[in-house]
């Protein structure tokens, strides 16, 4: 199990934990969801260092939690997407004129 | 000072504090994140490329996003190392577990992504997750009489410097016909491994795994990789005489030059060499020069270098951390949809 969730009845406020996960994705999607609208704060934490687990805390002033971590996730693929698509056309132009010069 | 104002969100050092050049304009900080605008404004601009060694902009992008992908380089990006080795016979003066140790931090040249990942570390080494050298080596002395007066080591005995080009890569399987010895061996031939003297003997027998940073950092792909703001620097007033040496002295070699008109001389910026300049604000130490410069920093404009170790190529790297990332993603969605 990668993702869990800490226990909370209000579906509008939910930390989410990532087994296996640090600060490389957390403060990736923390970026992104915090600045979506709804979401009242987003943060996370390495709770302790030799543990290897990261928290995602959500809280939205309307809608669900789980959705906006959802969105996240799923606009994190598509920059990943974008930026290998524009990666490879900028180095095949690269090649191309470097090869005439 | 009055168009940049108008301009991009960018950052003004001046002597003894940072503003934001309108603090009306939205920055990459202020943006709702969506992926249209994403795809509009992020831009990528090779600069430098060559078999090691690659710059390249990343302009309209969150920082975070840019630190995403420096760390996952890093850490998560794998490549093949040496991890275990199997000491048949050691009499150098090198304990065995150093003697593993400097090994394991020896670049093999082998393509990772040609590689699996080994599961379980207690199997047999199998043709698709394990590299195996050996280093079999004995100094004694040198019968050469032509060396015989020279008392340097090198002349005086045999073998007495054991360098990365001594080990030997043994083929496991169908390896043989699928790789030639220079492409899986190490990097460079000439890294020293150890010093021996006669008597003294080596017979090792080596393996090479497929991990990550994370793991252990001769794993790690890159030497180095880094990201830094773009520095933009502008002259708004001439600067004649004797301050353009002195303005020219502020910045990084390059960046300002000093052209010579007659008996006049007068600085000018080189644009394309400012954005290498370490943003020192040493200009500021003189009065007369602080009112000519304008320097800035771009809010989303990201100079980002990877300085790789030679087993993948940087661009290779680069696309390997952003499908890491995108996998990652893939896969936790796939979890949460099971999970709600």
């Amino acid at each position: 199990m990668l993702l869990a969730q800490l226990a909370g009845a209000d579906p509008s406020c939910k930390t989410f934990v990532f087994e296996g996960e640090g600060h490389t994705l957390g403060n990736a999607l923390r970026a992104i969801i915090s600045s979506y609208p709804g979401v009242q704060f987003c943060g996370y934490t390495v709770p302790h260092p030799a543990e290897n687990k990261m928290h995602l805390r959500i809280q939205m002033s309307h809608g669900k939690a789980v959705d906006a971590l959802k969105r996240g996730l799923e606009d994190l693929i598509k920059v990943c997407g974008i930026t290998l698509e524009k990666f490879d056309t900028e180095f095949t132009n690269f090649n191309q004129q470097n090869s005439q010069s | 000072m009055d168009n940049i104002n108008e301009e991009k969100p960018r950052l003004i050092l001046r002597e003894h504090d940072i503003i934001e050049n309108n603090s009306r304009i939205s920055t990459v900080f202020d943006n709702q994140f969506d992926v249209k605008s994403f795809k509009k404004k992020f831009q990528i601009v090779i600069v430098r490329h060559d078999q090691t060694d690659m710059e390249f902009d990343l302009i309209g992008i969150h920082p975070s996003l840019v630190n995403c992908f420096r760390r996952l380089i890093l850490s998560e990006v794998q490549t093949m190392a040496i991890d275990k080795v199997h000491v048949l016979n050691n009499t150098s003066i090198m304990q065995d577990e150093i003697l593993a140790h400097r090994l394991g931090l020896i670049p093999l040249k082998a393509d990772p992504r040609l590689f699996e990942t080994k599961c379980d570390s207690k199997a047999a080494p199998d043709e698709k997750d394990t590299l195996e050298f050996e280093l079999k080596i004995k100094c004694s002395n040198n019968k050469d009489s032509s060396k015989k007066e020279s008392s340097r080591a090198e002349d005086m005995y045999k073998n007495s410097n054991v360098y990365s080009k001594h080990i030997k890569w043994v083929p496991i399987g169908g390896q043989k016909s699928k790789f030639k010895e220079n492409e899986v061996g190490p990097i460079h031939s000439d890294i020293l491994i150890t010093k021996m003297r006669p008597g003294h003997e080596l017979d090792l027998k080596l393996f090479a795994f497929k991990s990550n940073g994370k793991d252990h950092a001769k794993f790690s792909p890159v030497a180095t990789v880094f990201y830094r703001l773009l520095p933009d620097i502008r002259l708004v007033k001439p600067v004649e005489g004797e301050a353009a040496l002195r303005l020219q002295k502020c910045f990084s070699p390059g960046v300002i030059t000093v052209k010579k008109d007659g008996d006049k001389q007068y600085a000018v910026l080189n644009e394309n060499q400012a954005r290498y300049d370490m943003s020192s604000r040493n200009v500021f130490r003189y009065e007369d020069l602080i009112d000519s410069v304008v320097m800035s920093k771009v809010h989303d404009h990201f100079i980002f270098t990877i300085e790789s170790v030679g087993a993948l190529p940087p661009e290779a790297i680069f696309r390997e951390a952003v499908t890491i990332l995108k996998d990652k993603c893939s896969s936790l969605l796939t979890e949460l949809s099971s999970i709600m």
